[in-house]
């Protein structure tokens, strides 16, 4: 817990900073094992079929899955999954995670069969504090997600960070 | 029975989802998504340690309450927006209940239109997760 804490300009500098861009793809596995594990029973996201029957290409993406990010040793996170190369990075020194919130916009239907180019940035930091938690750096990132095959902006995702 | 614009109105309640995961769900939950933070499955992981037990991945909160808004719109219409801040902790083998209520039905721009509030609640009634939904019909 942190008793003070303060945004250094080598931390402001970052804002705005874009990652390189990094695949995601729906699978028909992926999207079984995304409902599956929220706990879906809904079959339109587990039987091919009746997804059709419902009037989908395919496995639709369940609300708030967009695709797993192609896992490389060595150049993903082995926590997170996604990518570590190139990462906009905030060098805060502070040890707690926890997450904030997450809103996110969709433009298009995402289905199995889908690819999505995603592209991340810090769009913003901040300071608060907490009785329970002391000082705590809040960051607001905002990614993309374009579907490769199309070209179209598919979604858009903003996710507040709390590191304490 | 899926629902449809015309026969919603402002105030109804969509059908509730009770949850109540276990850490093979959590586990389940961390293999479907990507995300192995181990203070979502693992009890001597430090920040656990200082928390005094695994916690529910807010995500995890986060897409139930996207199952809530798919299961009450039974693919008659679509999400556009889906939001929610992670307000508190819950822990495994507790219960996490979906709610969420109709707050407005508009048309705009040719599109049927409606605004949920969505969040879950612990055994005490605390929303741990409020948050908002936009779908088009």
């Amino acid at each position: 817990m942190a008793k003070e804490f303060e945004i250094t300009e080598e931390m402001r500098a970052q804002i705005g900073r874009e990652s390189p861009p990094w695949i995601h793809e729906i699978t028909t596995t992926s999207v079984r094992a995304f409902a599956r594990g929220v706990g879906y029973t809904d079959p339109v996201y587990f039987d091919v079929d009746v997804a059709r029957k419902a009037g989908y290409r395919s496995l639709p993406a369940p609300p708030t899955y967009l695709g797993t990010p192609v896992f490389i040793p060595g150049r993903s996170s082995d926590t997170f999954s996604g990518p570590t190369e190139g990462q906009p990075a905030i060098r805060h020194g502070l040890s707690g995670l926890l997450d904030g919130g997450t809103e996110t916009e969709y433009f298009e239907q995402i289905c199995a069969g889908d690819t999505l180019v995603v592209v991340s940035r810090v769009a913003g930091l901040d300071v608060r504090e907490s009785k329970s938690l002391g000082k705590m750096l809040i960051t607001t990132n905002e990614t993309t997600y374009t579907n490769q095959q199309t070209g179209k902006l598919v979604a858009r995702q903003r996710g507040q960070a709390i590191f304490y | 029975m899926a629902v449809t614009w015309e026969s919603i109105k402002e105030g109804d309640q969509l059908p509730g989802l009770d949850k109540n995961p276990g850490v093979t769900q959590l586990v389940k939950y961390a293999a479907g998504s990507g995300d192995f933070n181990p203070l979502h499955h693992d009890y001597n992981f430090p920040q656990s340690k200082q928390i005094g037990s695994i916690i529910v991945h807010g995500r995890f909160k986060y897409a139930s309450l996207g199952e809530l808004v798919s299961n009450w719109l039974g693919h008659n219409g679509r999400i556009q927006k889906l939001s929610c801040q992670y307000r508190g902790m819950d822990q495994p083998n507790q219960p996490i209940n979906c709610r969420g209520v109709v707050k407005r039905k508009w048309e705009e721009g040719g599109k049927k239109l409606a605004q949920l509030e969505i969040w879950t609640e612990n055994a005490k009634g605390d929303k741990t997760t409020p948050g908002e939904a936009i779908v088009a019909f």
